[in-house]
């Protein structure tokens, strides 16, 4: 069997212009009395994707999952599911199933019982049912707990139960509301691999609501960043994190050293930026064009810079002096803080890949930060 | 943990219990008195319980009893519940304090005065006084405990559930059914049982509103005693709270092992 990677890699129908839309999110508008949940907006999701809603609390991703779902419906705007305006269709007439963030197991039911609960409401035969359960059962490698009540499981088993009966009616949409936010932290990073497995199994579009951007770069094919109720930017992880597309998503995801300026000189995609207070100028292969005196945001990742003792001889490549400030060891990596002489903090980023550095780096030392023209981002907004 | 049991709190301790329980201790020892005095101690003898069973006005009383009771406690059951329900569920209409007032006003309303304006209904519209009186009677004022009691359970209810369910499929009518309905059921038994209790010991608004053949016990008891006190009535009284004792103790039992076995459950659950 293929890895997951290989068919990822070739998996971006929303870069294909033929393909349609499996869920059309056109214009949607929420309010609850005078406040605005969400705000005008327009996605879409295609068949088969991971799809991350990721922001932080109260800017309306649980909002927009659960117009999705039926129990809320928009105010304004459509949504349509392969096609069909959902509009007016209750959430046990459609054809998505939410797996939910506190589980919402029926704690009256055993673990076999959970699962079949949607089976039974569409009328199928006992023995299919039964055939199901178990498949699903297996699937979430619960066979062994099957009469067991919700109460009797631990959390990790709760999750996999809900997630089992989510799944057990194959809805073409399964909505996913901060599937793994109840569980500890090792167990999270397992089960985010094996949700993908299932993903990929079962062949369904999930749709994933999270406030931690680890588990959305993980997981998913396309990220939504979402903040008071319009979506920031609409992107692969790696899109997300390399080539932001505004101050807000830089910021948001990950770390980032940020520089506000003006472009001080523009030709053929490069700009040079002209930072304040420093009074240095920071030269970028932006790939884009502004207008000269246009104020200008500049956002590089800690990982994308050095620290060296000396300058870089080559004048094409930026740098500035400064102390080094802070050390933070992280054993896999360090991150320095280096002052500049304006006072400004400066975050790097190394990767410790071998064990013993001769003339380590201390608190104290006069160092130079440096860093490529092409290392980090323009933002014109 | 250390726990000195200094002078006054026994007795503090045994006051209170005597105070509480020497008028029902005294009335169960002299049910089995053999003489018809109540305050001579003659010997031991069950005669009065016999003699009970044989008076037929004591037994007619006590089936208008238990049927107004089951048929009360019932239908306020059901009512009390759908109240709980809209008071929970729709949180936001007009006049929702005016409503809730509502519902809990006649906890607190003098029985005389339901019994009367109960009455005065009846007589208004001419509905002939008898043991449906009574069982509406006791429907009215006993539906609000009920909703007191099942509203307390539905404030903690994860809603969650109930989405879960439709979700899944189901219809509201069938999420009720299968899903809120069961897991809310303990709370509407024990609303069931209080209402139940209610209707039995019921005297004042029972009175006001019963008419000729619907007598119930506690008023049959009542104008019994106003004629002298017979050793009979202790056997009655103490039949009645030999039932209400042994409910209490199943109930309280019964809850206690599931308690138990939901804790242990939940360990065992969190070792594997």
């Amino acid at each position: 069997m293929k890895s997951l990677g290989s068919f990822r890699r070739k998996f971006a129908p929303w870069n294909d212009p033929e393909a349609k839309p499996f869920i059309a999110i056109e214009n949607v508008t929420k309010k609850f009395a005078d406040f605005t949940a969400v705000d005008d907006l327009s996605l879409n999701i295609y068949n088969r994707e991971f799809f991350a809603l990721l922001g932080a609390s109260g800017c309306g991703k649980s909002t927009l999952l659960r117009m999705l779902a039926g129990f809320e419906e928009p105010t304004a705007g459509r949504i349509l599911l392969d096609g069909q305006d959902m509009r007016g269709i209750p959430p046990y007439k459609r054809p998505v199933n939410m797996m939910f963030q506190s589980y919402a197991l029926f704690p009256h039911m055993t673990v076999e019982g959970n699962i079949a609960f949607g089976l039974k409401q569409d009328g199928m035969q006992k023995g299919d049912i039964e055939a199901r359960v178990g498949e699903m059962l297996k699937l979430v490698k619960l066979e062994r707990f099957a009469k067991r009540k919700p109460h009797q499981l631990s959390g990790g088993q709760r999750q996999r139960v809900a997630l089992a009966r989510a799944v057990a009616k194959r809805p073409k949409v399964l909505l996913l509301d901060e599937p793994l936010g109840a569980l500890d932290k090792k167990l999270r990073e397992e089960t985010q691999f094996e949700l993908m497995d299932l993903q990929m199994k079962l062949g369904l579009t999930f749709v994933v609501v999270t406030h931690d951007q680890e588990e959305a770069m993980t997981m998913a094919d396309r990220i939504a960043v979402m903040d008071k109720g319009k979506v920031m930017q609409v992107a692969t992880p790696a899109e997300v994190y390399e080539a932001p597309n505004s101050k807000f998503v830089a910021d948001f995801i990950g770390n980032v050293n940020m520089f506000e300026g003006t472009a001080a000189a523009v030709a053929n995609g490069k700009i040079d930026i002209a930072v304040e207070p420093e009074n240095f100028t920071i030269r970028t292969d932006a790939l884009k064009s502004c207008a000269v005196g246009q104020p200008v945001g500049f956002a590089i990742r800690p990982e994308k810079i050095r620290i060296s003792r000396k300058q870089p001889a080559d004048p094409s490549i930026n740098s500035a002096h400064g102390e080094m400030w802070d050390i933070a060891y992280f054993g896999d990596m360090t991150v320095f803080h280096v002052k500049l002489e304006s006072g400004r903090i400066i975050k790097a980023a190394s990767l410790n890949a071998v064990r013993t550095v001769e003339d380590p780096l201390g608190y104290d030392d006069m160092v130079w930060v440096n860093f490529d023209t092409d290392a980090g981002i323009v933002l014109t907004s | 943990m250390n726990t000195t049991w200094s002078r006054f709190n026994i007795a503090s301790l045994v006051l209170g219990f005597a105070f509480l329980y020497l008028p029902i201790v005294l009335l169960v020892v002299y049910s089995f008195n053999e003489s018809r005095l109540v305050t001579v101690w003659a010997g031991f003898s069950t005669k009065w319980y016999v003699s009970l069973f044989n008076n037929q006005s004591f037994i007619d009383a006590a089936w208008v009893t238990i049927r107004v009771g089951l048929i009360s406690a019932t239908v306020a059951t059901v009512l009390g519940t759908l109240g709980a329900l809209a008071m929970t569920r729709y949180t936001r209409f007009r006049g929702r304090l005016l409503f809730s007032a509502m519902i809990y006003a006649p906890l607190v309303m003098p029985e005389v005065i339901t019994g009367l304006s109960m009455l005065l209904l009846f007589v208004a519209i001419g509905f002939d006084r008898g043991i449906w009186t009574v069982t509406l009677a006791h429907i009215t004022f006993s539906m609000c405990f009920v909703a007191v009691v099942v509203q307390s359970r539905l404030v903690t209810f994860d809603r969650s559930l109930e989405e879960a369910a439709m979700d899944l499929g189901a219809t509201p009518v069938t999420t009720f059914f299968k899903v809120t309905l069961p897991v809310i059921l303990p709370a509407v038994v024990s609303g069931w049982m209080l209402a139940f209790t209610l209707s039995l010991d019921d005297l004042v608004i029972s009175s006001f509103t019963s008419g000729p053949g619907a007598t119930t016990l506690p008023m049959r008891i009542y104008s019994q005693v106003r004629l002298g006190v017979t050793p009979e009535i202790n056997a009655a009284c103490t039949i009645l709270i030999a039932i209400v004792a042994v409910g209490v103790i199943i109930a309280s039992i019964a809850n206690k092992r599931r308690e138990v076995q939901k804790a242990r459950d939940e360990q065992a659950a969190a070792r594997n």
